[in-house]
């Protein structure tokens, strides 16, 4: 009988609840520890324009997950407006439509967005060149003599575009330069330079994040592309590389916003920071809905709280192998204390502890008069159960009239284990005594206490929830305990006389 | 540390501990579908008939709550019995009655009951409170045993019992357990009761324990316990190993008792036997398991309590008093 297939099997659970945990650390920026905060940035966009009393169809540019920011939520506010989101070879765009509106019109739409510096940047497609470029005299003539001066100033697209942008500004800006500026906007006549010279490039709208600001503009940025990589030139300063703060808002080289059916459109932009405990800034991460991201926080969140206390369910469970495996604590039902140390969890565990005491004693005299009556087993603990309810409702009553709100907590008790306790332990009194009535009653009670220090510690709360593949690990190790044939730590104690000898 | 010892000290001993006694043997001898046989005393009663090993006599059962009230024209005429549930664990519910004077039961200690008591107790072990996981049970009412005069001094009301380690139909080890007064009548280690170590090739004594301590007397009696010995040994040993055959557990515990009348009983099977018979012996199960794991299967049962007798024999530890037995002082004492 070989023990191969059980190893295998641990070893794959240990493996894979490991890998889904790291996977889920690193591609979800999930922390290890619950009191890391993330700075997460509120932007909102507001268009506006004025409506021809027709149809009319809103085209924006929306962000995507990008270098150093991540998409958690996005929200919409357009009363009126049909909206569907779109994400093809233009990117991620939104798309409002009406049939009839008229007058001034405000669409809104907020994304909240997690500061992610580990976050890897997208993968962006080289523009192809345009097939012909047609200029006008004089202006060709211009530009192939500022081409040629970047052109033997440089050794590479990149080194070409700084040259290039060097012609146009400061004391560099010559006659060519002043003349093309007349005709051309400024980033697409780059554009149309690089082009010219055989460069890859695109003009691409960002927005500059400053905490608080309010009705901000996208500024234009120039992508440069050689092979595969590609770099951001400032078309004002020449500077090349991406500000920290920018947030790369339509990144095709399209419009940001076309609108038809309506004139004067205009987009403002808000933002605001704020710092979140990373623990919530992963719950509002968008689900992106695949068998390794499965995560508890696609549920609602009532649903979602529920888990957080089912979840923590197995760590009771290790505790409760460990302490009879390897420790060989008796205690009164096997996963009784577990239960109690999730009411622990509600109440606090001073005021747990002091209730399950006052119950369970009240209870067992309650019992002992009542195994006088000579009654059915299942009478017996119904009885008890209505008992135990009894005596809960008067601490509640009492303690509420003294004062003491931490006693309404009593009702967190699951009631019918608390019956069951009482029945066991009030047998265990009348055939083995108090004595062994302490060891169990005390084993469970430190148990419970065990558990509840486990299930209620911040960082296993925090583990247990974010990482599902913990799970995996807690169950290969409980198999891993169930295979201990060793001696337990109290039987060192029992046997000890034999050795001695 | 003065109290502990080390995992070394008692893996040189041999000592198995619970959870290598759950995994390497009962979960990999005992078949579950076979557990009932044990587990329901009932069931191993009649089951033992059928192979021919005595048992107690049955006097009765009670099966219905509307049964419980003829619980005591079941027991009249009867000199003692004992009402044990037919599922019950570790000792738990059985009511033993040694004799009835006056309408009145008298149980071992002294203590008197009445009808009620007696009604009350076999409608709990009917509702299932002695019972594994509280299920409805069966209450078995049993011939009070006539046991053996020699072991009278021995034990303290009720009687006692010997419990024998049957490993592949091997006995592998065996104590005797001596009921005190602190066990109330009842022969379980845990309750107080005292472990003696015996003999395999013998079925002498080879050194006693009471609550996991050592000891060389009886508790309540203050007899000596290194003069035991037990009558019939073979035939007691051929009986525990044939429950082998009986029940096909590979390792199990079987109760036995002596009768003065019947000799060598089966009392009851155990699929999960305690491993305080270790503490009773002084030695480890472990190499003796190891040994039986290494012979042949389908022996019978006769060769395989010689070859136990022949390698599992040892010298007692106990030092016998000079008027009882002179001739083994000097031999205890080297």
């Amino acid at each position: 009988m070989s023990r191969l297939p059980f190893y295998i099997l641990t070893g794959i659970l240990m493996i894979a609840g490991i890998g889904m945990s790291i996977h889920r650390h690193v591609q979800f920026d999930v922390p290890w520890t619950p009191g890391e905060q993330r700075q997460v940035w509120e932007v909102e966009a507001q268009v506006s324009f004025d409506a021809d009393n027709g149809p009319v169809i809103v085209d924006m540019a929306l962000p995507s997950n990008q270098q150093d920011y991540r998409v958690l939520t996005e929200n919409t506010a357009s009363s009126g407006y049909g909206l569907s989101f779109l994400e093809d070879d233009r990117g991620r765009r939104a798309e409002w439509s009406r049939r009839e509106a008229s007058g001034t019109q405000r669409l809104y739409y907020s994304v909240q967005l997690l500061a992610a510096p580990d976050s890897r940047p997208p993968r962006s497609v080289r523009p192809e060149l345009p097939e012909t470029i047609v200029w006008e005299r004089p202006y060709g003539t211009a530009a192939t003599e500022i081409i040629d001066r970047a052109h033997q100033r440089s050794a590479d697209p990149f080194t070409f575009t700084r040259e290039l942008i060097r012609e146009f500004t400061g004391d560099r800006q010559g006659e060519n330069a002043r003349l093309l500026l007349n005709e051309f906007e400024r980033t697409p006549l780059f554009v149309r330079l690089l082009n010219e010279a055989g460069v890859h490039a695109r003009s691409i709208s960002g927005l500059l994040l400053e905490d608080g600001r309010r009705r901000q503009n996208l500024t234009t940025w120039l992508q440069v592309f050689d092979e595969d990589q590609w770099a951001l030139y400032n078309p004002t300063t020449g500077e090349q590389g991406r500000p920290d703060n920018l947030l790369l808002w339509e990144a095709n080289g399209e419009a940001v916003l076309e609108v038809e059916g309506g004139t004067n459109s205009d987009i403002g932009f808000s933002m605001i920071r704020h710092n979140q405990p990373a623990a919530a800034a992963v719950r509002n991460q968008l689900s992106t809905d695949t068998l390794l991201n499965f995560s508890i926080h696609s549920l609602p969140l009532e649903e979602q709280a529920l888990f957080q206390t089912i979840l923590l369910i197995p760590i009771g469970a290790l505790v409760v192998v460990f302490l009879r495996v390897l420790v060989g604590i008796k205690t009164s039902g096997t996963f009784m204390p577990v239960l109690i140390a999730l009411a622990f969890i509600q109440t606090s565990l001073l005021t747990g502890l002091i209730g399950f005491l006052l119950v369970v004693a009240v209870g067992l005299v309650i019992r002992n008069y009542l195994s006088y009556l000579n009654l059915l087993l299942v009478a017996r603990v119904s009885a008890v159960i209505i008992t135990v309810i009894a005596i809960i409702s008067v601490f509640s009553v009492l303690s509420y009239r003294f004062g003491l709100n931490a006693g309404l907590t009593i009702t967190f008790f699951p009631m019918i284990i608390l019956a069951w306790t009482i029945e066991r332990m009030s047998i265990l009194w009348e055939e083995e005594g108090p004595k062994e009535v302490l060891i169990q009653g005390g084993g469970s009670l430190l148990t419970a206490i065990l558990a509840y220090l486990a299930m209620n510690n911040p960082w296993v709360r925090h583990i247990t929830f974010n990482f599902l593949g913990v799970q995996f690990i807690l169950m290969s190790l409980i198999l891993l305990l169930g295979n201990y044939t060793g001696y337990r730590l109290l039987e060192l104690r029992r046997f000890k006389p034999v050795t001695e000898d | 540390m003065f109290n502990w010892t080390s995992p070394r000290k008692l893996s040189a001993k041999g000592i198995i501990g619970m959870n290598r006694r759950n995994i390497r043997y009962i979960g990999r001898y005992n078949n579950r579908r076979l557990y009932p046989l044990v587990d329901d005393k009932l069931k191993t009663k009649l089951l033992a008939h059928e192979h021919g090993i005595t048992t107690p006599a049955l006097i009765g059962t009670v099966t219905t709550q509307f049964d419980v009230k003829h619980i005591s024209r079941i027991v009249s005429g009867q000199p003692g019995f004992v009402i044990k549930p037919a599922k019950g664990s570790g000792g738990k519910g059985i009511l033993v009655v040694e004799h009835v004077a006056n309408d009145a039961y008298v149980k071992p200690s002294g203590t008197r009951l009445g009808r009620g008591d007696l009604e009350r107790h076999v409608s709990n072990i009917l509702s299932g409170l002695y019972s594994l996981g509280g299920s409805p049970d069966v209450a078995v009412v049993e011939a009070l045993i006539n046991f053996d005069e020699s072991l009278t001094e021995y034990t303290y009301e009720g009687v006692p019992d010997i419990r024998v380690i049957i490993f592949q139909g091997y006995p592998v080890m065996a104590m005797m357990r001596l009921s005190t007064a602190a066990s109330d009548g009842k022969a379980n280690l845990h309750q107080g009761a005292v472990g003696v170590g015996l003999d395999i090739a013998t079925g002498t004594a080879l050194r006693g324990v009471q609550f996991d301590r050592s000891r060389s007397d009886h508790p309540d009696t203050g007899h000596e316990l290194a003069s035991l010995k037990i009558p019939g040994w073979d035939t007691l040993l051929l009986l525990a190993a044939g429950c082998h055959e009986m029940t096909g557990l590979g390792y199990l515990g079987a109760d036995m008792v002596l009768d003065r009348d019947h000799g060598p009983m089966l009392l009851e099977l155990n699929a999960r036997p305690g491993l305080a018979i270790q503490m009773a012996n002084g030695e480890g199960l472990r190499p003796r398991l190891d040994l039986i794991e290494q012979q042949p299967p389908h022996v019978d049962a006769k060769s395989r309590v010689s070859f136990a007798q022949q390698h599992f024999a040892r010298r007692g530890e106990l030092h016998p008093t000079m008027n009882n037995t002179p001739g083994t002082v000097s031999v205890s004492a080297s």
